[in-house]
């Protein structure tokens, strides 16, 4: 992820460090407004702590082991404009200090991990969190996920830069003269890594570290969450007051259910969705042709089609119930659907209950 | 894959904890080694802090630039006898920075010899893939940029303390706040890289036979978590000691550098060498 120097031509590492610098910027006169002279102790600590992070090697089921970056953490520690500031600074050190990222490319290495990964890791860690109290669990989840999204939509970034080099930058005779692969080799070459062991890496660390701050320092998580209480999951259990966020996702449910013969509006055949009747039905054979460009379909149905056809009968197929007129139908296959996974997961829940319990 | 670093990664250790100890305590090792070189008389040295930060950035600007392969080797042993003058060892230079970039770019360049298309020069024995001219050329232009712009960076940081260093970035219209954010970063760093040591390695010595994934990750985890609370409490700490000692968010300097003849001389000469390379 760190690039070295020789890796990025000139313009590309002045286009980079053209576009950090205003989010430097605006970072470090937001950041002063917000903390003035208890900035300076606060980001420098941070920084450090964020640079002797990046050298934890995480051991990873499989045997792997992977670096940490510590996006995820400094996003929800700091907030986005600290942790952009605080990443970059411990980056500014590796590469001058140890070599690790060079001088040239620094700016690149910020706006990857600081600027794009900080931030993208705030915006997952706040969507997925959302108001949730500090102890819950969904606070954890979400901070693996934040650390996985981020470091891989980082090591993307980076991917992208390589793989315009050989694009702009090579000589005459075609020899590139930066980075020599091309997008359709950079990108899976840094993903097949980033999304197997280095998201693993990060996601497992920012988890981990949400888990245990829960437990022992929770006012670390404040910055990053706005308006939760820091009730625990038990305290939070009991039934509110007035419209609880379960309560409104009630609601929404009852209203997609009865919202469901919308669909008898739509026209025309679902694309794919084709029984193997359909393939000797002339009409049916014509709205087959329409959503597929004008490609007729075969004269004879498939003969896997054909085989499969009949190996599942759908108890309602269609959604219509005999009995029941078109619309009612589709309400009740969608009260029928969703009762069958509520309860699918209520006895997920109560077998990871029990397999908890019998652990303790 | 490691990434490339001036730091060599001893994969000799069997541990996880005896790696991430030993990963620590290299990093150390490097800063102290780093800081005693930096004191030695030589070539480097001698000139202000100042001059050598912009002409190491200018020969590091020069190495990314070179659109010849001759100038990019030739700036590379350039560095060699930067090294030499200035009492940095070669073999230093050659075990710190060089086998760093061979194993990490070294490595990464090598299926560029065979991805990029261009004129067949050779052949795989065996495989008999055809190695193209421009896969060659694109691989030497990728490690001999790379070698000789992390020597020139090695050297820059073998030559000039961390603090001098910083001082002489305020040149380059670095915010003061930021070279003392730097500076305070910098001395931060061993301590909580002495802290982290110091817990894996008490972890370690109290540990017979091999945890087991879930536990190392719980361990790693938690030492972090450890480290993070630690920290947020000692920048709290350091943040109310400043205050005490009079700190309003004014920032100086105790370092106070001086242009003599050599540096103005230096500079001249880099001039040139810059507006050589421009016309030709």
């Amino acid at each position: 992820m760190h690039i070295p120097d020789g890796y990025l031509s000139p313009a590309t590492c002045a286009v980079t460090f053209a576009a950090v610098l205003p989010f430097w910027y605006v970072a470090l006169k937001k950041v002063d407004r917000q903390l003035n002279t208890r900035m300076v102790p606060l980001l420098a600590v941070f920084s450090a702590f964020s640079f002797v992070i990046m050298m934890f090697n995480l051991p990873l089921p499989g045997g792997t082991t992977g670096h940490a970056a510590g996006l995820a953490i400094a996003a929800i520690v700091l907030g986005p404009w600290a942790g952009m500031l605080a990443i970059s600074i411990a980056l500014l050190i590796q590469a001058v200090f140890f070599g690790d990222g060079g001088i040239s490319t620094l700016a690149a290495n910020c706006l990857n991990m600081g600027v794009i990964g900080v931030g993208v890791a705030y915006l997952v860690y706040r969507l997925v969190a959302g108001r949730a109290a500090l102890a819950s669990p969904r606070r954890v989840v979400a901070a693996a996920l934040a650390g996985y999204v981020a470091i891989n939509v980082a090591a993307l970034a980076t991917a992208i830069e390589f793989g315009v080099q050989p694009i702009w930058f090579s000589a005459p005779d075609g020899t590139p003269l930066y980075a020599p692969y091309p997008l359709a080799i950079a990108i899976p070459a840094m993903m097949i890594g980033h999304l197997g062991v280095a998201g693993l890496a990060e996601a497992a660390i920012s988890a981990g570290l949400v888990a245990w701050l829960q437990r022992s320092d929770p006012a670390l998580l404040r910055a990053s969450a706005p308006g939760a209480s820091e009730v625990t999951d038990a305290v939070e259990a009991t039934p509110a007051p007035g419209w609880s966020g379960a309560r409104r996702l009630w609601a929404t449910l009852a209203l997609l259910m009865v919202l469901t013969p919308a669909g008898l509006v739509a026209t025309g055949v679902a694309w794919g969705e084709w029984g193997s009747a359909d393939f000797a039905d002339p009409g049916m054979r014509e709205e087959i042709a329409l959503a597929s460009g004008g490609q007729m379909p075969p004269e004879q149905v498939p003969s896997g089609l054909d085989a499969l056809a009949s190996l599942w009968n759908s108890p309602i197929p269609d959604y219509e119930v005999p009995f029941l007129p078109g619309g009612a139908g589709y309400v009740l296959s969608a009260m029928l659907g969703t009762g069958l996974v509520i309860l699918f997961w209520l006895a997920a829940a109560w077998l990871v209950g029990r397999t908890r319990g019998q652990q303790a | 894959m490691a990434e490339q670093s001036f730091l060599p990664h001893r994969h000799r250790r069997r541990g996880f904890l005896e790696r991430l100890t030993g990963d620590l305590l290299a990093v150390m090792e490097h800063a102290l080694l780093a800081e005693r070189l930096a004191t030695r008389p030589g070539l480097l040295q001698r000139f202000d802090p100042r001059v050598r930060l912009v002409a190491m950035l200018v020969l590091i600007g020069a190495t990314v630039a070179a659109g010849q392969l001759a100038a990019v080797y030739g700036l590379l042993a350039l560095a060699v006898v930067l090294a030499a003058l200035s009492r940095i060892p070669v073999a230093l230079l050659a075990r710190g920075v060089w086998l760093g970039v061979l194993l990490f770019t070294g490595i990464l360049a090598l299926p560029a010899l065979f991805l990029v298309p261009g004129e067949a020069v050779a052949r795989l024995p065996v495989l008999g893939w055809p190695v193209s001219a421009q896969g060659l050329a694109s691989a030497a232009f990728l490690v001999g940029r790379a070698l000789a712009a992390a020597s020139f960076a090695a050297l820059l940081i073998l030559s000039t303390p961390w603090p001098h260093l910083l001082k002489a970035m305020q040149v380059l219209g670095l915010p003061t706040v930021l070279v003392v954010i730097l500076g305070m970063t910098y001395r931060y760093i061993f301590l909580l890289l002495n802290t982290a040591q110091g817990l894996f390695a008490g972890r370690q010595s109290r540990q017979v036979g091999r945890l087991p994934g879930r536990a190392q990750r719980r361990l790693v985890a938690s030492g972090a978590g450890l480290l993070l609370s630690g920290s947020m409490r000692l920048a709290d700490e350091v943040f109310l000691a400043m205050q005490s000692r009079g700190y309003r968010g004014r920032h100086h300097s105790l370092v106070d550098f001086r242009m003599a003849r050599p540096d103005w001389a230096a500079l001249a000469v880099l001039a040139a060498a810059v507006a050589l390379a421009l016309a030709y």
